[in-house]
């Protein structure tokens, strides 16, 4: 037996067992029990995925296990990157929960709350495993619901959590019944409905049939990313869950249905026309910059976080995208390149924002609220939180040191590396789709140092965070290790550089990174990063500096800051979240479109004398409200027009079954 | 290891003549206005009586406002020894491009800007929000420029741009390059905090932006923020001088080739300084809500930048 097939099977037991603990096990033990299985099942999974990365490959058919087609898995080097990712996020997650649930019964804490988890981290892993539709669709199912169950876990607790279900269930479905759709329709021209007997048919597809397929998979999918539009599932669940799932969900889930769009359009279909691609590039961008500005002016931690994922996703969309356009003009090795930084990026981002939701858990347990706007204080009353929260916002906001730089570099150099464009749509694209990448940049900065700054610094604007404490080691353990994982792949990143290759190599790509030494090269570009020496610069620089200026200079002296000569300054004068992201929300008022009102209420004497000015200002979801709200009011107004159709009277129900039952036939007949 | 002293001397020639160049840029701005204006050291003096003086923390500040003078000062070194300002054989060359190189800059942008924040005054706050809404704004131009530029040379790392400019020195008067520079400009005058973006002379609470981050700083943090100030000021017009007019920069490691590398960079930024200065004469400061349709602007300069080099690429 191989690795792969050890580690998927581990995984596969593992997570029985951990189920059965939650439900078994009472409350004391639960949380640890469950937790260290999970940790054990992500962790086989871990291994089964770079064991398929370093080049095992895996196949299994069980016929007899499910009606139609029964469960076959095959693994590639493209399934073992995302069961890497998904393994190494569920085995942190595991050892976070021990802590963040403790000894709770309710909520996320519960018997269900509990036993779900590894179901969820092994449905996830079933997924890239998955080697015939029938089995992806289980495994993509099994995900969806365990996932709902997790996000519903603390239900109780706010009326929220159950509108963020409905939505997350709603969402999911459609999207599910979409990607059905299209495997199904792939399905019907091959002899069977394993995924090489679909690679062996896509050749010989007509034209409209491969793209339709293309567009309802790729829709399916990237709603299950939380690209723009498909997005609105994300920032109520993300924020609602209980912190390990938000971080299972923004981490690892959301990437499956990056692993969908690739798997579909790279391997199954074997990429597509220009169009294809630049369709997906360009719903890319839209997520990316919508994605930032809303994480920009947030105020709500978990929500910010979330928004900021859409972000990520979109930059990996665009990645994906350029790599089907490159690929499509005949440019194999940016392609790969394009790839690889897509990929990598999906991997950065799960460390960085597993690092990030384990924070914002960690701060939502000792003060009870996500609202930046009510936090601040807590880099001196939990200094471990705020130094590994500080670490994944330097990740997440694309700047050296962190490992978001080093993908999104290599993204910019694939779209630098397309200079002398090779044909026009080449030509327009790359500038715009660096333009959207730098912009997204910037405002992803202001975004993070909003996030730190008002969060963790200076004085706490409210009771809750004056009374904050540091979180149990466990917590910390499982943010450290995060945060171990980011440096890695940000100080040595050509560690992964074979393994990325090899993964880029199974979808055609050319040759990309160079493996050894500590700069990073790539195939065919002359320019060069090393990371690890910028650190090393910085660092030893830093250090130098700080020691020098102690040993020189006159001691520090402590001191009340300057309040203009007025008496001394309170909490309710610092800056806030929503006070620091103003000034970009005002720059960007046509995106945004702020809601204002100003309620000015009278004595009743006198228009002259004003009792209370009300100012409320809210930036919600522009989408959600255009695109949503009409259309939810459509179907409710279908459905209430639809009422008259069932009276309860058994006799039309039957009438109604016969009448569809001769329309039947006839288009039978007809046919 | 020629080159490795390369590097370093880079460092310590911006990090000793970066003052020198805020003192000239005083000095022929006093003259314009028809004052005497100090000395030309006489920002060097300002940094050595900081240095004496006694650093105060403010109450409720954290590690993050003691830790940032440090980090902006390293960046700015870090940069000063990678860029090619006297030579384009640093030996550090390869371990930064330009977009690590923006990336750098605005670390030490965001490490003040979290200090800011730290102190908990309102004015910290407000400068930290203002810096960072025009460094979201900024960085695309920047981004996009870098994209221009590397589009001649065939790479972003710096070296290579600027050799090719020494080599090829048509392409740098390409339409192109100049829309680059235009573009680059205006992005450098908006990173450093110059006129009509900041005003670095102001302590008037509603126009400024550096100033109110970095309101608490006292003693040698102040003296640190200052120099590494005048550092990136030094950096950014350094990098925009031998970007586009790279002429006299050393190719070689060649003693001759060297020692005109040095004089002619002090030459260059003598001159980008002094012109600055003398604009700054004439600019009146913009409203904060102004600076977005600037950067907008230049954004579109460098969008234009790109797309020239592009249809008109040979």
């Amino acid at each position: 037996m191989s690795l792969v097939a050890q580690g998927l099977a581990a995984a596969g037991g593992l997570a029985g067992a951990g189920a059965c603990a939650g439900l078994v096990v009472p409350a004391r033990w639960r949380a640890a029990l469950v937790g260290v299985i999970t940790s054990a099942a992500g962790g086989a999974g871990a291994v089964a995925g770079a064991a398929a990365i370093s080049g095992q490959r895996f196949a299994l058919q069980v016929p007899w296990l499910l009606p139609l087609g029964g469960v076959r898995l095959a693994v590639d080097p493209l399934a073992g990157w995302f069961l890497l990712l998904i393994g190494a996020v569920g085995a942190l997650a595991g050892g976070y929960v021990i802590g963040y649930v403790g000894r709770g019964t309710h909520g996320a804490g519960s018997r269900t709350g509990l036993a779900v988890l590894p179901v969820f981290v092994a449905a996830m892993l079933a997924v890239p495993a998955a080697g015939s539709v029938s089995t992806f669709l289980l495994a993509w199912e099994l995900m969806a619901v365990t996932s709902l169950l997790l996000v519903l876990a603390e239900h109780r607790h706010s009326p929220a959590v159950r509108s963020a279900g409905l939505w997350y269930a709603a969402m999911t479905q459609a999207g599910f019944v979409v990607i059905l759709l299209g495997l199904v329709w792939l399905a019907a021209y091959a002899a069977d409905d394993s995924f090489a007997a679909l690679r062996a048919a896509a050749g010989g597809l007509p034209g409209p049939v491969r793209a339709g397929v293309f567009v309802l998979t790729a829709a399916g999918f990237a709603s299950k990313a939380g690209v723009v539009p498909g997005h609105v599932w994300l920032p109520r669940a993300h924020a609602e869950a209980p912190s390990h799932a938000s971080a299972l969900m923004s981490a690892a889930m959301v990437k499956l249905g990056v692993y969908g769009i690739v798997r579909v359009g790279f391997d199954l279909l074997g990429g597509g026309p220009a169009w294809w691609w630049l369709l997906l590039a360009a719903s890319g961008a839209a997520s990316a910059l919508y994605g930032i500005l809303q994480a920009a002016v947030a105020s709500d931690l978990k929500r910010l976080l979330a928004y900021s994922t859409s972000e990520n996703i979109g930059l990996i969309l665009i990645g994906v995208g350029a790599g089907g356009l490159f690929a499509a003009s005949g440019q194999q090795g940016l392609a790969g390149l394009a790839l690889a930084a897509a990929l990598l990026h999906c991997l950065n981002h799960a460390g960085f924002k597993t690092l990030l939701f384990f924070g914002a858990g960690s701060v939502l347990r000792a003060t009870g609220t996500r609202d930046l706007d009510a936090l601040g204080g807590l880099a001196t009353r939990m200094p471990a939180t705020t130094a590994l929260f500080a670490a994944g916002a330097l990740a997440a906001a694309a700047l050296p040191p962190g490992n978001g730089f080093v993908s999104e570099w290599l993204l910019l150099q694939s779209l630098l590396g397309s200079l002398p464009p090779a044909n026009t749509v080449t030509a327009v694209v790359a500038p715009i789709m660096v333009g959207v990448i730098a912009l997204t940049a910037g405002v992803g900065v202001a975004t993070y140092v909003k996030a730190v700054g008002t969060g963790f610094l200076a004085r706490p604007r409210s009771d809750a965070a004056a009374g904050a404490v540091e979180s149990p080691p466990t917590m910390l353990a499982g943010m450290g290790l995060a945060a171990a994982g980011c440096a890695g792949l940000a100080l040595v990143p050509t560690a992964v550089a074979p393994g990325l290759q090899r993964v880029v190599d199974t979808l055609g790509g050319g040759s990309v990174l160079d493996g050894s030494g500590l700069r990073l090269r790539i195939g065919g570009i002359a320019s060069t990063m090393s990371p690890l020496l910028l650190a090393a610069g910085l660092v030893a620089i830093t250090v130098t500096l700080a020691v020098l200026a102690r040993a020189v200079g006159r001691p520090r002296r402590v001191a009340p800051p300057w309040g203009c000569g007025a008496g001394p300054l309170t909490p309710r004068m610092e800056y806030t979240a929503t006070s620091f992201a103003e000034p970009l929300q005002r720059v960007f008022d046509d995106v945004l479109a702020p809601e204002q009102d100003v309620e000015v209420t009278h004595y009743v004497e006198s228009a002259y004398l004003v009792r209370s000015v009300e100012y409320r200002r809210r930036v919600g979801d522009r989408i959600e409200a255009r695109v949503y709200a009409p259309l939810l009011a459509a179907v409710r107004s279908v459905g209430r027009a639809a009422t008259v159709l069932a009276n309860g009277s058994v006799h039309r129900y039957l009438a109604y079954t016969l009448a569809a039952l001769l329309v039947v036939l006839s288009l039978g007949v007809l046919r | 290891m020629t080159t490795w002293i390369i590097a370093i001397g880079q460092g310590l020639f911006v990090a000793a003549g970066a003052p020198l160049l805020v003192g000239l840029m005083r000095q022929v701005r006093a003259r314009l206005e028809g004052r005497a204006g100090g000395r030309l050291t006489q920002p060097w003096r300002d940094l050595r009586k900081l240095a004496r003086k006694e650093p105060i923390t403010p109450t409720d500040a954290s590690w993050v406002f003691t830790a940032a003078p440090p980090v902006l000062m390293a960046t700015s070194l870090l940069v000063a020894c990678i860029a090619p300002f006297w030579s384009t054989r640093s030996a550090l060359d390869g371990t930064a491009d330009l977009i690590a190189v923006v990336g750098l800059l605005l670390l030490g942008t965001i490490a003040l800007a979290l200090a800011g924040l730290d102190t908990g005054t309102a004015f910290g706050g407000m400068g930290a929000s203002r810096e960072m809404t025009i460094a979201a704004l900024v960085e695309p131009t920047l981004l996009l420029a870098i994209f221009a530029l590397s589009a001649r040379a065939g790479s972003s790392n710096l070296a290579a741009i600027v050799s090719a400019g020494v080599h090829d020195p048509v392409r740098v008067f390409s339409p192109a390059s100049l829309l680059a520079a235009a573009a680059l400009a205006i992005a450098i005058l908006a990173e450093a905090g110059r006129l009509p973006v900041d005003n670095p002379a102001t302590h008037l609470e509603l126009t400024m932006v550096h100033e109110a981050m970095v309101l608490e700083y006292s003693g040698r943090d102040l003296a640190l923020v200052e120099h590494a100030s005048a550092m990136r000021l030094t950096i950014l017009l350094g990098l925009l001088a031998n970007l586009f007019a790279p002429w006299g920069v050393a190719t070689s490691l060649d003693p001759v080739a060297l020692a005109v590398g040095l004089v002619a960079f002090a030459a260059k930024l003598a001159l980008l300084g002094a012109l600055l200065a003398a604009a700054e004469v004439f600019f009146a400061k913009l409203r904060l809500f102004r600076v977005p349709e600037l950067l907008a602007g230049s954004f579109v300069l460098a969008l234009l930048a790109v797309t020239a080099s592009f249809v008109l690429n040979p």
